[in-house]
């Protein structure tokens, strides 16, 4: 379930490879660039009002939302194209045949005429057309899940390998896994310019959205599932991030700043978090994910193991099975009955509400924190896929595979496992 | 506070008042308390007026239990109205709190409350505002212009509409006991879980939209098997005026997408009630499925909203212009292409849930296809302008604003149809301002085109002109100043329900946005006047014709208001624009030969049914079981015994139809001799 991506990512990639093929870029960047520029003369009456205001959507750093920004600008520009005439024609029309002017002709009886109506129906189709292909093409050129092959309009040559970041969106802060260092920060963001991040995203708990507008387009964080985001960041400077979903009461303060800084200063930037005093283990971690406004920034030295991943899979706290472990289970046919038993009571507890005793309750782990370690550790045994070869008809089994004999012993049931413990 | 504690933890106490207690009244809170005691005042006026005027049996018997469709028509417009001014007030509430919120103020609303009232801002306006005010319309206009004496189910009208009320109430009393959902207008899981919303809110939002949930489906079902099965002789489908058609196309719409939401909103309930998960983050419950069902129902309902006043615009346009619409064909087939496409593009409202891009492009250009029909619907319009005789009145010019103000919101609409597009702008303030612009700018001017239109119908005099003038001039560019700001906002970079702000240079908008809240305050304090100046001056402003603009559909052929059988002779129909066609072929009022006419009765048994099915709803917000299982109860056996009720038509004597008839011919040859 990591959700969304998964299957439709690897086909959109698949498409990708071929639209790479059709899709000269460049060019469709230039056509952005001189849009971009009319664009500026466009809203030359407005400066003075404008003057003290940022449009970071609209003048964005990082080449992904640059082209974002373009096709904001392409789409509107092509619709212009109908509509302006459009609104001149209405209020030429309202003005000409006004009932004071006995001079204009009239025919109340006139109500059709195939021309115009294949005109009328042509017209927005031909603009719809159009606006189709730039989509069809932009959404898989600019689609998040895709990996970066450029970082600036005709640079690809220093294409390096991306900078990993992990964020989770917690109530109501962010935290940051930087995994090929070790550590992690809330509510701050740094990376060095020219070179692609690729963010995983999730929550903890309710839905939030990750957006840097300077950067590059939102993508939902939410709980139990991943989504990604590539993106570049091309000037160094300080940018605004924050959740755009609202998410409860302190989404307000949800906000962190995003530096863009050159590779000294990104180095500087690790060595500073990396002298912090603070360490984020699972039990810092659960404290920190309790719900908190307006968080200041905080840097964490280093990190407990898989702790993003504990996190994704919503078994942060110790005891809980992983969902991942739950989708292998299931994949093997589940436990069965037996599983209705594997359950302890959550931490929300509709007691609290109405004083009755009925409990919300989660599956319980099977394996303890320490195994599930040796277990990632072990990566063959949790990520071998299912045989890979398509299925050839409904209920059939695989060609050559038998199916693996299954002997999986359910755990304990809480009951059993207080019994044992005395 | 021990007492009460004590009190609510008795089983008994439990078993009757659930989770009520004192605590839910919010004596806390200034502002409720304030407007609490004002709701009170103004509601024992109103008791106390009513009763001193003698008007309670009056109501009782020619209202509230009233099966006439023209009746229930204009209730679903003072419903309506009424909630325009609460959910209107919400939107000031947060124009002010946005245009504070700066430089480490918190402005005067805390989350706790200001959450609140975004959220019901939206509940509000889209359930108890824009739907009661289409419905009404449709109810008081399709039997009319079809010919028909009333609906196919008179009884269920009646029914629909006090249920919808239901659900009106049930939001109202949130206000002041307990609280409203904090989870924005749909809702979305995990957020609205148990988990994170262990209050009462969520379960108004639930109960409140399953009962007016009911009445707006039973009332689709009503109004496609009067548009389908009552027309009168000689209007084929392709003879029905273009409001017809489009109230057809809603009707389907209302039906095939309701259930979706009452489905989905079923399944949140089992979430909250019974501890199932289908929308929970474990345990294999998935809230995606939430945000996909929610939207299935929830883009054909922007649909059902604005389908019904583009057929108002193409009735208003023709009949101001003095031509046939242009195109009637293709307007008939732009609307059916239109509600077929509406349930091919509800992805669009989360293209950054990170669907792969073939699915976003999918659904970013099927919905970019929606804007052909609808350009379409456009240039007839334009060209129903064209060598056309303007007049400039009300109905005339609110349609002139719509077309000029729909088209930009129709642009930035596709502009958020491409997903890149979309991933900079999605839920930002350009995004508010987007949908504002249609809603505003396609049904609200629509519903007040419609209101000037048609007023002079419901209750024979016109509504004032200088008055609706002012209300035009403060609206139109109210509307402009309080949006524009918002699209410049959206392209800042601000997103949508934020409560404090902490870039000062952002300020200066919100408050030009709030300013043109003010300015649409005005707006609706002069709609306002301009009824009740109207009333006033009703005699100066008297239709004696029934047809006050020179219109061309049926409505216009009976007397304003029309009495309670419609037409004392079915017409018969041989043109589109019938009534134009009559006038032209010199039509002559027939004089003699009525007969009784044949009528369905009056029954309580709507309202009473509906306040049991209200009460349902407030009991289990409450976790009242007792209670609950009382109206539950009272609920199915009153539906059964009114089942044995066969006393449901009467008989307009003949010669109450001869005098009503006579009296009207006495009018319009008074109108021929001065």
């Amino acid at each position: 379930m990591n959700g969304v991506s998964g299957p439709l990512d690897k086909l959109s990639n698949v498409a990708l490879q071929q639209m790479r093929l059709t899709v000269r870029e460049n060019r469709h960047y230039e056509i952005g660039n001189t849009l971009s520029r009319l664009r500026i003369l466009l809203l030359l009456p407005l400066v003075a009002l404008l003057g003290g205001c940022n449009f970071v959507v609209m003048n964005p750093a990082g080449d992904i939302a640059v082209q974002q920004r373009d096709l904001v600008v392409i789409s509107t520009v092509l619709m212009l194209l109908i509509i302006v005439p459009v609104m001149a024609l209405i209020v030429f029309f309202a003005w000409k045949y006004r009932q004071s002017n006995t001079a204009a002709k009239y025919e109340p009886d006139w109500d059709h005429s195939t021309h115009l109506e294949l005109v009328i129906w042509a017209m927005p189709l031909l603009i719809i057309i159009c606006l189709g292909a730039v989509t069809w093409s932009s959404t898989h050129l600019l689609d998040p899940y895709r990996r970066l092959d450029r970082i600036a309009p005709g640079n690809a040559a220093s294409l390096n390998e991306p900078l990993q970041v992990e964020v989770v969106a917690l109530d109501w802060k962010w935290l940051f896994f930087y995994p090929e260092y070790g550590i992690a920060t809330v509510n701050e963001l740094a990376a060095p310019v020219d070179r692609p991040v690729r963010f995983k995203i999730t929550a903890s708990s309710v839905m939030n959205s990750f957006y840097i507008p300077a950067l590059a387009g939102q993508i939902y964080a939410m709980p139990g599932m991943e989504t990604k985001l590539h993106a570049v960041i091309n000037k160094a400077g300080v940018y605004d991030g924050f959740s755009a979903n609202y998410s409860g009461a302190g989404f307000s303060g949800m906000r962190f700043k995003f530096y863009g800084v050159d590779q000294a200063g990104f180095d500087a930037w690790i060595a500073k978090a990396k002298a912090s005093r603070d360490a984020l283990s699972r039990e810092a971690y659960l404290e920190l994910e309790k719900p908190s406004e307006n968080v200041p920034v905080r840097l964490y030295k280093e990190v407990a193991p898989d702790l993003y991943k504990a996190i994704l899979n919503m078994c942060a706290q110790p005891g809980k099975m992983c969902m991942s472990e739950m989708m292998a289970m299931d994949a093997k046919g589940g436990l069965g009955l037996a599983s209705a038993r594997n359950i302890l009571p959550l931490k929300y507890n509709i007691s609290m509400l109405d004083g009755s005793s009925s409990t919300k309750n989660y599956v319980a782990s099977v394996c303890t924190l320490a195994e599930a370690a040796r277990e990632a550790a072990d990566h063959r045994s949790t990520t071998t896929p299912i045989d890979p070869t398509p299925v050839t008809g409904a209920g059939l089994t695989r060609p050559g595979a038998a199916p693996a004999p299954f002997n999986f012993t359910p755990a304990p049931s809480p009951a059993e496992r207080r019994a044992s413990n005395t | 506070m021990s007492d009460t504690a004590a009190l609510a933890n008795t089983g008994l106490a439990k078993l009757i008042f659930g989770r009520l207690s004192f605590e839910s009244l919010p004596f806390h809170e200034p502002i409720l308390i304030a407007t609490f005691a004002g709701v009170c005042l103004g509601g024992l006026a109103l008791v106390a007026g009513l009763t001193y005027f003698r008007l309670w049996g009056y109501l009782w018997k020619e209202w509230f239990t009233s099966v006439d469709h023209k009746k229930i028509g204009i209730m679903y417009m003072v419903l309506g109205l009424v909630m325009f001014l609460r959910g209107f007030a919400d939107a000031l509430m947060m124009r002010a709190q946005q245009a504070m919120a700066f430089n480490g103020s918190e402005g005067f609303l805390p989350a706790h409350h200001y959450d609140q009232v975004f959220t019901a801002h939206g509940v509000i306006m889209i359930f108890f505002v824009a739907m009661p005010f289409v419905t009404g319309l449709m109810n008081y206009i399709v039997p009319l212009q079809i010919g028909a004496r009333d609906v196919s189910f008179p009884f269920l009208n009646n029914f629909s509409f006090w249920m919808t009320t239901g659900g009106a109430i049930l939001v109202m009393i949130s206000l002041f006991v307990g609280e409203f959902a904090k989870t924005g207008w749909l809702a979305y899981p995990p957020l609205s879980n148990l988990g994170y919303s262990p209050d009462v809110g969520v379960d108004y939002y639930i109960w409140a939209l399953q009962v007016a949930g009911v009445g707006t489906t039973l009332s689709g079902i009503n109004l496609i098997a009067t548009i389908v099965k009552m027309r009168c002789p000689g209007m084929t489908m392709m003879k029905m005026p273009v409001f017809t058609w489009t109230s057809l196309c809603t009707n389907v719409l209302i039906v095939a997408s309701f259930p979706v939401l009452t489905a989905c909103l079923v399944l949140l309930s089992l979430d909250r009630y019974v501890g199932t998960n289908f929308f929970t983050n474990d345990l294999g419950g998935n809230p995606m499925m939430y945000v996909n069902l929610i939207w299935i129902w929830g883009h054909p309902e922007v649909y059902i909203l604005v389908l019904p006043v583009f057929g108002v615009f193409s009735e208003v346009t023709s009949t101001f212009s003095g031509k046939k619409l242009f195109g009637y064909t293709s307007m008939v087939y732009a609307t059916i292409v239109i509600t077929i496409l509406s349930y091919l593009v509800w992805l669009h409202h989360f293209f950054t849930m990170g669907s792969g891009a073939s699915v976003n492009s999918f659904f970013g250009i099927t919905t970019m296809i929606i804007s052909i029909p609808t350009g379409a619907k456009i240039f007839n319009w334009l060209f129903t302008m064209y060598r056309g005789r303007i007049r400039f009145e009300l109905p005339m010019m609110w349609t002139i604003a719509f077309m000029l103000t729909f088209v930009i919101g129709g642009m930035t609409g596709v502009l958020l149809a491409v997903p890149p597009a979309d991933f900079v702008l999605h839920n930002s303030l350009f995004l508010i301002a987007h949908f504002h612009n249609v809603i505003i700018g396609g049904v609200v001017f629509g519903v007040f085109a419609a209101i000037n239109f048609w007023f002079p119908k419901a209750f024979g005099f016109k509504l004032n002109r200088f008055w609706g003038l002012v209300s035009f001039w403060c609206w139109v560019p109210g509307f402009w100043l309080a949006f524009a700001p918002l699209y410049v906002l959206g392209l800042m970079g601000v997103t949508r329900r934020l409560r404090v702000f902490d870039d000062p240079s952002l300020q200066i908008w919100f408050v030009l946005a709030a300013l043109g809240a003010l300015l649409i305050a005005a707006g609706i304090g002069a709609l306002l006047v301009q009824i009740a100046y109207s009333i006033w001056k009703r005699n100066e402003l008297r239709d004696t014709t029934g047809d006050p603009w020179n219109a061309r559909t049926l409505e216009w052929a009976t007397s304003s208001p029309p009495p309670d059988y419609n037409f004392a002779f079915t017409p018969v129909v041989h043109d589109n624009d019938a009534w134009y066609d009559m006038k032209s072929r010199g039509y002559q009022r027939p004089l003699q030969g009525f007969k009784p006419i044949h009528m369905p009765k009056n029954t309580g048994a709507g309202i009473i049914l509906s306040a049991f099915a209200t009460a349902l709803g407030f009991a289990l917000i409450w976790y009242m079981w007792l209670f609950a299982a009382v109206c539950f109860t009272a609920l199915v056996a009153g539906a059964i015994y009114h089942t044995f009720n066969y006393k449901r038509d009467f008989h307009i004597p003949v010669d109450q139809v001869i005098n009503t008839e006579a009296e009207r011919t006495k009018l319009l040859s008074a109108q021929v001799v001065s």
